[in-house]
């Protein structure tokens, strides 16, 4: 595959969500080496348009884990995997993350369906492409791909998949589905 | 602790006596995928110290944050003052639109993982 011509190197992000405990991590954990990244919150301001902390000693931040994986596809050329919580105090990260990205995972758990909204009205105003993976705990699908589409008032062209992410192969499905997505996406845009 | 804490909010720490104060980086933020490599010696302090020596080779901003275990926002202003002292170069394409060749590279690439 070397064509001998050295090419900078490509990096890419994709941005894993979902409400707590629907499986960002055990997903991210799944297809990559996962790695806690730290991000932080001025709890006094809530980190929101803050410039400088005057008087450091007065402010607090808080700590918080992002996962954080790397797919490498070959030298040069690698995915960022990025699990951010979806409460929406967390949007100051979702805005630096969604930049430039690749598209965007919504996972979703059908007992507790609307815990997803805020990501997927988050991505469609971004014009972020995204898939929504429903992960069935029970193993057995409570909820037909189409109740959830119509659940979710999704557009058609947004694709919708069961999976369950604790097996590498599903995990594998749901990025190869969003990539494909991405990919309609940006050849239909241009 | 408050009610909108919850399992993955940590201990709450002052990283940002490290960066006397300031949040964001002078001049243009890094994005957690922008590339940077060491470009001569000379930091001052050990966390630049330690940038330096892992960005031999291109390393992502997101990848420098968990080798020196310091949150993203408390490197980027790091990287900030780094660059403005000539001591690293950045690299982004974050914001122009991946080839489609790239992102079928991607996706075969998935199917053989
Ligand atoms: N039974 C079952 N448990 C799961 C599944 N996916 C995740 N879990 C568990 O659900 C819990 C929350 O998952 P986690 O990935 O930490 O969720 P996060 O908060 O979105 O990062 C963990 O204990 C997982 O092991 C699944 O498909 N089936
Ligand atoms: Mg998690």
């Amino acid at each position: 595959m070397d064509s001998g011509l050295s090419e900078d190197p490509v990096a890419l992000k994709i941005l894993i969500a979902g409400g707590f405990g629907v499986g960002k991590t055990t997903l991210v954990g799944s297809i990559s080496e996962i790695k806690p990244l730290k991000t932080e919150e001025v709890l006094s301001d809530r980190g929101i348009g803050v410039d400088d902390l005057d008087g450091v000693e007065g402010k607090t931040t808080t700590t918080v884990a992002m996962d954080f994986g790397r797919i490498t596809i070959r030298d040069g050329l690698v995915v960022y995997l990025f699990g951010t919580p979806g409460q929406e105090r967390f949007w100051f990260m979702w805005d630096e993350l969604s930049y430039g990205a690749l598209g965007a995972v919504v996972i979703a758990d059908t007992r507790r369906l609307t815990d997803c909204f805020p990501s997927i009205d988050y991505f469609e105003q971004r014009g972020t492409p995204f898939v929504v993976a429903v992960n069935c705990f029970d193993g057995v699908p409570s909820h037909s791909i189409e109740d959830v589409k119509i659940a979710l008032d999704l557009e058609d062209h947004v694709p919708v998949l069961m999976c369950d992410v604790r097996r590498r192969a599903s995990a594998k499905e749901v990025m190869i589905t969003l990539v494909e997505h991405s990919l309609r996406t940006l050849t239909t845009a241009l | 602790m408050n009610v909108w804490m919850d399992d993955e909010a940590g201990p709450v720490v002052r990283p940002y006596a490290l960066t006397r104060g300031r949040t964001r980086p002078s001049g243009e933020t890094f994005d957690l995928i922008a590339l940077v490599s060491a470009v001569r010696e000379g930091g001052s302090g050990p966390e630049q110290e330690a940038i330096l020596r892992a960005a031999q080779s291109p390393i992502s901003v997101a990848d420098l944050a968990v080798e020196l275990d310091l949150p993203v926002g408390v490197v980027q202003v790091i990287l900030g003052d780094m660059r403005d002292h000539g001591l690293i170069s950045v690299t982004s394409q974050v914001g122009s639109r991946p080839s489609e060749r790239i992102l079928k590279e991607v996706i075969n690439g998935l199917r053989a993982l």
